[in-house]
């Protein structure tokens, strides 16, 4: 008879498991933002790979002592703290000083991640909350935006947005404004690299496209109805200001969206509608983060409201159900 | 290609997996007879078998051993001729014990007088295939009279057979098609005569295409009695053998939660149950044997078996040449929804369809996978073909929110395990969703 030398593992099935990890997929992540990264150093030089650095550090290291102090097992591992440095440093300026932004990373990490049971657990973006912060503190410093050092015509420094805003088409082409050749936060400047990232999420289902693509869609009819059928308008309002990074790397963050096909829909449309008032009606010209941050608090409601029927529910109960 | 259709609908999730189909092309080989079989009286879901011979009786392969009042119950039959030597309580594979009949082997397989049973309308076809003994072999183990005895009013007009066989590893369903398809094709017959059904898919993945030739003939062979036997190539995907899938995929139909096959009109069976059911009806010998695939890297040889009932799991991996290196986990079942052993030391069932047992070393062939936090990424949304939600599950589980576990489908989980495939944060979600059904459960019982 075969003996048995050492004792047998027994746990539940399936004994199989897929290869990802969650560090996996923050490292797609990583990698989808690189694209952007590199694009903000040729636009804006190398303050954009000192502001990155600065606060992916921070982050990291806001992550590390939080979990320490809490006694809590470290997360650091799972890099979802270096994705949240990016972003914060992708909703800069590039002349930022560096001291506030690692006000913003403390926020984003300790306020909004770790204070609420860490990874998985914050009910906002980080990144967002970040952002918010300094917007709000240093409203100035946040507010202007270098010239990027690459252009083709000479340009005044007015971002496209405040330029929409007041009424008038922005200095930039159409194609100036899809390679980034623009005043505005490192990482939402170039809307190439950033489909680029969008593109390789899609291909390693990182995320799906509903998302991004309910949210800028709503955008687009909203901008097309308030520019009177104006195209080149609706592009604009398109490219500029934080929409697409917004949409593609922060409306679509895992903890803060809901997990369903309708809940993401529902969610993302609000998104849209709201970007769209701010801008059109509110008193800033960019609207993305309030947005977002807005809609993250309502998710769980909507994921309430969108529970997937189980396999084989008949219609006869939904409406029953509804009642 | 005429006779072969395309699924109606695919259902929702699932998950691409690697096959492991590696004895796929091992025909199915009789062990040696074993020098004792332990048959538990507790074969199948439903209540138990009482022992119907005593110590010291001599029984012949066939004889019956074991017999149950209860409706919902199969007869047990010797699997080998000898003596009784003892009648205990052992201890099964899933934990449970069970009165159990050991009988002592004389080495000669000597067969009781068969006769093929009188069938001749539907009240003695299901007679005769409650005496077969035939359970589900799929893996489910229903007693398969149980499921063929359909309520009064039900209106069946699709006979399915399950040949999707969607578990990695696990081939005995690909080598019941090649081997045996005249079988199948009685058992399809029979079946459809009996129960008055008109149509019948043969539902098989895609990635046999041998079977699928076989399976061709034998639709084609049929036709000229009428165009009743289809054929149906599904993607290969898990779990795409999971009855609620196979029958979407066979119809388009949904059972409802709750609900059975026959309430859309279906009846689902195994190939390798319709295969047992032609050939009891030409024979009349009883379900004393069933084919296993024995395989995994912990294996040295691995092989595609047929054993006598009872067989204990030991010999059986003796007969494959024994352990390639050190096991780490043995497996009864497929590696979705099979069940790991603490050893070896257990009768083989009727249900069982596969013994695996996996080294640590080989890479992708075991779970283990550090557990970290959820990320609420929804991946385990992505892939349950039943539409649910596991992460809020487990969170409306850890309150013990009934109404909440309610509304969120828990109940219609047939853990089938592609959430916890798919988790990247490496939750064992199939535990989680059997506690939240067992929460459930527990406050409708109070």
């Amino acid at each position: 008879m075969s003996e048995l030398k050492q004792k047998l593992t027994v746990s539940a099935s399936p004994h199989f498991r897929s290869r990802q990890t969650s560090s996996g997929i923050m490292l797609d992540v990583i990698i989808a933002l690189i694209p952007s990264l590199v694009a903000a150093y040729v636009i804006f030089g190398v303050r954009t790979l000192v502001l990155s650095a600065v606060s992916v550090i921070s982050c990291v290291a806001f992550e590390y002592i939080c979990r320490r102090v809490m006694k809590r097992h470290n997360t650091i591992s799972d890099l979802s703290a270096v994705v949240t440095g990016l972003l914060v440093a992708f909703n800069v300026p590039a002349n930022l000083p560096v001291w506030m932004i690692i006000i913003g990373d403390f926020f984003a990490i300790v306020i909004a991640k770790q204070f609420f049971g860490g990874i998985g657990q914050n009910f906002v973006n980080p990144a967002l909350i970040g952002r918010i912060v300094l917007m709000s503190s240093f409203p100035s410093k946040m507010g202007s935006f270098p010239v990027p050092l690459v252009s083709t015509i000479p340009l005044t420094g007015a971002t496209p947005l405040a330029s929409l805003k007041t009424g008038e088409m922005p200095e930039q082409s159409l194609l100036g404004m899809f390679f980034g050749l623009r005043g505005g936060c490192l990482g939402e400047v170039c809307i190439a690299a950033l489909i680029i990232g969008f593109i390789y999420l899609l291909v390693r289902r990182v995320i799906s496209w509903h998302i991004p693509a309910f949210y800028i869609g709503t955008v687009a009819i909203i901008m097309l109805i308030a520019g009177k059928g104006d195209l080149g308008y609706v592009l604009y309002e398109l490219m500029a200001g934080g929409l697409v990074l917004g949409a593609v790397f922060m409306a679509t963050d895992y903890t803060t969206s809901p997990i369903s096909t309708r809940g993401k829909f529902l969610y993302a449309v609000g998104c849209g509608i709201l970007t769209s008032l701010i801008r059109i009606f509110g008193n800033l010209p960019e609207g993305v983060s309030f947005s977002i941050i807005i809609m993250n608090i309502l998710v769980p409601l909507i994921e309430h409201i969108t529970t997937p029927e189980p396999f084989g529910t008949p219609k006869k109960v939904k409406e029953a159900e509804g009642k | 290609m005429k006779g072969i259709l395309k699924p109606v609908k695919k259902g929702r999730g699932g998950i691409d997996i690697a096959h492991f189909k590696n004895t796929a092309e091992m025909p199915v080989v009789r062990i040696p007879t074993p020098p004792f079989v332990t048959i538990a009286m507790q074969q199948n879901i439903g209540a138990p078998c009482i022992p119907t011979v005593a110590v010291g009786d001599s029984v012949l392969v066939g004889d019956k051993i074991g017999d149950s009042e209860n409706y919902v119950s199969a007869p047990i039959y010797a699997s080998v001729s000898g003596t009784v030597k003892e009648i205990k309580d052992v201890r099964l594979a899933s934990g449970a014990v069970s009165k159990a009949v050991v009988i002592e082997s004389d080495g000669t397989d000597t067969e009781a007088d068969f006769a093929p049973p009188e069938v001749h309308d539907t009240e003695s076809f299901i007679k005769a295939v409650r005496e077969s003994g035939l359970v589900g072999l799929g893996g489910a183990g229903f007693p398969a009279h149980v499921k063929l005895n359909l309520p009064q009013n039900a209106k069946i007009d699709t006979l399915i057979i399950n040949a999707a066989e969607c578990e990695p590893f696990i081939t005995v369903d690909y080598r019941e098609c090649l081997e045996h398809g005249d079988d199948i094709l009685e058992g399809v017959n029979a079946v459809a005569k009996y129960l008055n059904i008109k149509s019948v898919i043969i539902a098989v993945e895609s990635n046999k295409p041998k079977a699928i030739k076989v399976l061709k003939e034998i639709a084609d062979h049929d036709n000229g009695s009428g165009d009743k036997v289809k054929i149906m190539i599904l993607k290969s995907q898990y779990p795409q053998g999971a009855e609620k899938m196979i029958i979407q995929s066979a119809t388009g139909r949904k059972i409802p939660p709750g609900k059975l096959p026959s309430d859309v009109g279906c009846v689902v069976m195994n190939v390798a149950s319709i295969a047992f059911v032609g050939r009891y009806l030409k024979t009349g010998k009883p379900l004393v044997s069933r084919s296993m695939t024995v395989d995994g890297s912990a294996i040295k040889e691995p092989k595609n078996i047929r054993v006598p009932v009872g067989t204990m799991m030991d010999y059986i991996i003796d007969f494959c040449g024994g352990f390639d290196g050190e096991p780490e986990k043995i497996v009864c079942g497929g590696p979705m929804m099979g069940m790991a052993l603490s050893s070896t030391d257990y009768p083989t069932l009727k249900g069982n369809n596969a013994l695996l047992a996996f080294t640590k070393t080989k890479k992708g062939a075991l779970a283990v996978k550090q557990e970290t936090d959820c990320i609420r990424c929804g991946k385990c949304h992505e892939a349950c073909p039943m539409g649910l939600v596991p992460t809020n599950i487990v969170r409306f589980a850890k309150r013990k929110n009934v109404e909440r576990l309610k509304h969120a489908g828990t109940l219609v989980c047939m853990e089938c395990g592609s959430c916890a495939y798919s988790c990247p944060a490496g939750k064992p979600l199939v535990q989680h969703m059997r506690l939240a059904k067992s929460i459930i459960r527990e406050a409708q019982t109070k």
